[in-house]
């Protein structure tokens, strides 16, 4: 059964297709999907395979005072139960601190946490067996926001952490603290005509991505484990899995099988050491495979954030200064807190100039569900906050909002409130001009067409609730700035392997890199930059795995520019060696060979830049394949410094606009976004059709929070209120609007081709768009997301 | 207990099936048809969609034994019951026969058809349309939007966007933002109207 769903024959995006940079080359894994055939992790299957479950805890914050597994270990059909007891080294965890327990011992710290693990013959004999394990919880006192987390009597979460951000933080419950210090903001404020100060809330968003949590973990003979497993990032969970197994790294082999969508919930372990602790227990193949009740507490989510923000201008509508304060909820563990304290603090003013600066930025420890990376990576919350002071100072001023912020928005060459300088295009002004010119959307579209009103095109929708007696419109705009890469002085790099041979007379070049593929299409871009720096027309993926130099995370908008880069590169090495076994064989007969400089590869050949083919690269390679592995490295940057912010922390800035026309029955509560409109920067679309993708996706989340999407956690338990998708609500086809995008190719000169980071700006700006709209259509304030009904109804 | 049904046009035939597992999970475990998938398994996402004598349905709320001696296709099945439709079209395929040339028949390897740069084996409409429109990103809501889209355009070839976007409302998709799916759908139906 299922034989080709076996690991040994895994394989992924082998399809050919055709394309060179700059063109809009299909898939290469598209035609595995649609017909079902792409393995997905939870599509694994081995012979003689287990299933794996994980108990989890139902209190947020308890002490444990036993475990008994004996109920569990006597049901048929169970193969091992493990508790912390059972772990055979390491025991912690963790992408920056590791203050995460693989199994909890004797305190739980939310709910959710996996305290035991079972592995069975069938998924159920699993489940019913991890039910039958007795734990005794005596709940502890609750941390969940910043005031009973720095309360004199708070319990402390990590008592006698030892990480390096312990030391300046204000409080031991903290997990790190940013402040951001320029110019006098007290002077500024003296000579401010307009000053607005107001208080922002952003709900607890989830990545939601559809495939869910899973992997199979196969010992093998030398004692070490395969792991096969859906991730985004295969180095840095193998360097967290070795420890914690009793492993060294090279005996932990990790091959990335399908990934049905990451949006930064697979950077952070989930089910990877429960699969290889059982595998390695019981000797035999170990699958994990959340349902979605379970992958609300498998992965982090979005830091829920408290932010204040004052904004001071002059009456004619120049920013004077800018002071906020940013509150993230980290939750339980620190996961990537810190990076998003960072990423909130430096980029929490927006793409605006501005001269007095006084922020600080700090993310909690709490009993809340743990918060990590998602999407937009602490910008988001930030922007929700600057672009609705914007509104706010421009109405104040009577400005044009629009008008306002490209009177204060930055270009190449302005200075960031960390000192850094804006040292590539920046074009702020020009996005919002951009969407702003777009043709608007048809009023009142359910009645246009002059029959009976289409109640699909309502707020409400087919649930048939109005007939647009209440339907009020408004226009919202807003923009935002986001670094592109890992920043604040992180070793940020990426390799690949490039293998250039003659198969059947033809030249193929296999690319192989540890880059996680989660949908973004990076296997597509690869192989046209191969394509391209080669002159080959076939080129050939090898899967990603730990056989190869890491590729860094498929986060941060980073991949195209650093694994793409170190495609390049490599090619650009293989490239060198063609033209050197060239010279040698064929050099004394054509003096061209000598300039390498003026000779590039295309469709096989070696070619001048007169156009004159001196040599074929099937006959150069003959038999002897080129095979070399690079690294490629971003230009270095520095940590922020701890007391002012300043620093050269980020290495590339990337930029989109919204603006959002929304309709909001305003008896009912309910909004229907009419339209979603963005502009974005890309220096360089290296595949415009997956651009555009990228743009729909992140536009997409960035409605959801506006509208929807939040986890509810109860204020008094600290439980997840609403783990499914009938509860926690993801945009539907039907919320989804018409999105039209602009697409900008201004180079930045430091990166590969001149590309620029794409996949999280456009989840930036797409909130605050669609909030200000509300807010235009209603006249409410509007200072939390999600608005939800009540918010608009006055409930 | 033992559950028989007909998958995308082939017998299938499982044992030992525990009473409480979905038709999902005897496709995807035991009858080793992994192409729908399981993204909420409560009915939520549309991931799983199958169509259960003609009718498309969340697969992981259908129980197994509920499909006993009932006919099923997946996505795995959408390209030759694409080419059995357009073959009922034109009137040489009787309903429930596998057509000539199925790969299950012994003998009568497929016939070759036109196919672009690239493609290994003929697709239906719908699921070229998806790949060409760029409405694939990480794929995983794939093959219930295409059994879901490939259902409407049989039933009403030519769909407004609304139509479309009732008929895709049952269905998630977290990547793409729905409007390259929109596309892919049109697509899709301009290629089919085009053919007729």
């Amino acid at each position: 059964m299922a034989a080709d769903r076996a690991p040994a024959t895994l394989t992924q995006a082998t399809g050919a297709t055709r394309g060179t940079v700059g063109e809009s080359t299909l898939r290469p894994d598209g035609t595995l999907k649609v017909t079902g055939e792409f393995a997905y992790s939870s599509d694994l299957w081995h012979e003689d395979m287990l299933w794996g479950f994980t108990l989890r805890s139902p209190c947020a914050h308890a002490a444990i005072r036993s475990i008994d597994t004996a109920g569990a270990l006597a049901l048929p059909g169970v193969c091992a139960v493990m508790t912390h007891d059972d772990l055979p080294a390491g025991t912690h965890y963790g992408l920056e601190i590791h203050d995460q327990p693989v199994l909890a011992k004797d305190r739980v710290r939310f709910h959710g946490e996996p305290v035991a693990i079972v592995a069975a013959d069938h998924p159920e004999t699993a489940r019913r067996a991890a039910a039958r394990i007795k734990v005794e919880y005596e709940e502890l006192p609750l941390v969940v926001d910043e005031a009973t987390a720095t309360a004199p009597d708070a319990p402390l979460l990590h008592p006698g952490r030892r990480d390096h951000h312990a030391s300046h933080v204000p409080h031991p419950n903290i997990v790190h603290r940013q402040p951001v210090r320029r110019g006098d903001v007290a002077a500024a404020r003296a000579r401010a005509d307009v000053v607005v100060r107001r208080d922002y809330e952003v709900g607890m968003q989830d990545q939601a991505f559809l495939g869910p949590e899973s992997g199979l973990a196969v010992p093998a003979e030398d004692g070490g484990v395969d792991l096969y497993i859906a991730t985004q990032w295969l180095h840095v969970d193998r360097d967290q899995l070795a420890p914690v197994l009793g492993l060294p790294a090279d005996k932990v082999r990790l091959t990335l099988s399908g990934v049905g969508g990451a949006f930064g919930a697979r950077e952070d372990l989930s089910m990877q050491a429960h699969a290889c602790l059982l595998a390695l227990r019981t000797g035999r193949p170990v699958k994990i495979v959340y349902n979605r009740y379970e992958s609300f507490f498998g992965h982090v989510h979005r830091h829920p954030a408290k932010l204040t923000y004052e904004h001071g201008a002059t009456r004619d509508g120049m920013l004077l200064y800018v002071q906020c304060r940013i509150v993230l909820d980290g939750g339980a563990y620190a996961s990537s807190s810190p990076a998003v304290v960072g990423n909130a603090a430096s980029l929490s003013i927006g793409p605006y100039v501005v001269e007095n600066v006084d922020v600080e930025a700090i993310a909690l420890y709490s009993n809340n569900p743990p918060c990590g990376a998602m999407r937009g990576f602490g910008a988001v919350q930030a922007c929700f906050a600057y672009e609705a002071q914007m509104d706010a100072v421009a109405a104040e001023l009577g400005l044009d909002p629009v008008e306002f912020r490209q009177r204060n928005a930055m270009s190449q060459g302005a200075t960031m409130p960390t000192g850094q300088l804006v040292d590539s295009p920046a074009p702020v002004a020009e996005l919002l001009r951009r969407v702003k010119a777009l043709p608007m959307p048809p009023g009142r579209a359910w009645e246009a067409a002059g029959g009976p009103v289409d109640v699909r095109a309502l707020p409400g929708g087919l649930s048939n609730t109005t007939h647009g007696e209440a339907v009020v419109r408004g226009v919202g705009y807003a923009v935002g700035i986001k670094n592109v890469g890992f920043s604040e002085g992180f070793d940020d790099y990426s390799t690949a392997r490039i293998r250039l041979e003659v198969i059947g007379g033809e030249p193929v070049a296999l690319v192989h890199t540890a880059m996680a593929e989660v949908g973004q299409g990076g296997v597509t871009v690869h192989a046209q930059i191969a394509r391209t720096e080669l002159g080959v027309d076939r080129v050939t993926l090898h899967p990603a795995d730990t056989r190869v130099g890491s590729a860094g995370s498929t986060s941060a908008s980073r991949q195209t520019y650093m694994t793409g880069g170190a495609v390049k590169h490599a090619c650009e090495a293989v490239r060198a060696e063609v033209l050197r076994r060239g010279r040698e064989r064929f050099g004394a007969s054509r003096p061209a060979w000598a300039e390498p400089d003026r000779l590039r590869l295309e469709d096989g050949k070696v070619v001048t830049d007169g156009g004159e083919v001196i040599g074929d690269l099937a006959g150069i390679l003959g038999e002897e394949a080129i095979d070399l592995e690079r690294e490629f490295r971003h230009r270095p940057t520095e940590p922020f410094d701890l007391r002012t912010g300043q620093g050269f922390g980020h290495v590339q800035y990337s930029f989109c606009a919204h603006r959002a026309v929304v309709e909001v029955d305003t008896e009912l509560g309910l909004v229907k976004v009419v339209e979603l409109a963005a502009a974005q920067d890309v220096g360089k679309a290296i595949n415009p059709l997956s651009v555009v993708g990228q743009i729909h996706g992140g536009s997409t989340q960035g409605l959801g929070l506006a509208v929807m999407e939040e986890i509810v956690v109860s204020r008094d338990g600290a439980r997840v209120r609403n783990p499914s998708f009938t509860d926690y609500l993801i945009p539907t086809i039907l919320d989804t609007p018409a999105m039209p995008v602009e697409v900008l190719e201004l180079a930045d000169d430091n990166a590969p081709y001149g590309l620029r980071g794409v996949g999280e700006a456009p989840t930036l700006s797409s909130t605050p768009a669609v909030v200000a709209a509300i807010r235009a259509a209603t006249g409410l304030p509007l200072r939390r997301v999600p608005v939800r009904p009540e918010h608009l109804t006055g409930g | 207990m033992r559950v028989n049904m007909r998958v995308n046009g082939r017998p299938y035939e499982a044992d030992d099936v525990w009473e409480g597992e979905s038709l999902l999970y005897v496709l995807r475990e035991r009858l080793g048809l992994p192409g729908s998938k399981n993204a909420c398994e409560q009915g939520e996402c549309g991931s799983c969609t199958v169509r259960l004598d003609g009718v498309p349905v969340c697969a992981c709320l259908v129980a197994a034994g509920q499909a006993e001696g009932r006919e099923v296709v997946t996505v795995e099945g959408l390209a030759d019951h694409a080419r059995q439709r357009s073959g009922e079209a034109a009137g040489t395929v009787r309903p429930g026969e596998p057509e000539e040339g199925h790969p299950e028949t012994p003998g009568t390897p497929r016939q070759p058809e036109p196919t672009r740069p690239g493609q290994v084996a003929p697709l239906a409409p719908v699921q070229q349309a998806f790949i060409d429109a760029g409405a694939v990103q990480c794929g995983f809501c794939t093959p219930g939007l295409l059994v879901a889209a490939d259902e409407l355009l049989e039933r009403n070839p030519d769909p407004s966007d609304a139509d479309i976007r009732e008929a895709l409302s049952g269905n998630l998709c977290r990547c793409t933002g729905y409007e390259k799916i929109l596309d892919a759908v049109r697509l899709a139906a301009a290629r089919t109207g085009e053919a007729v």
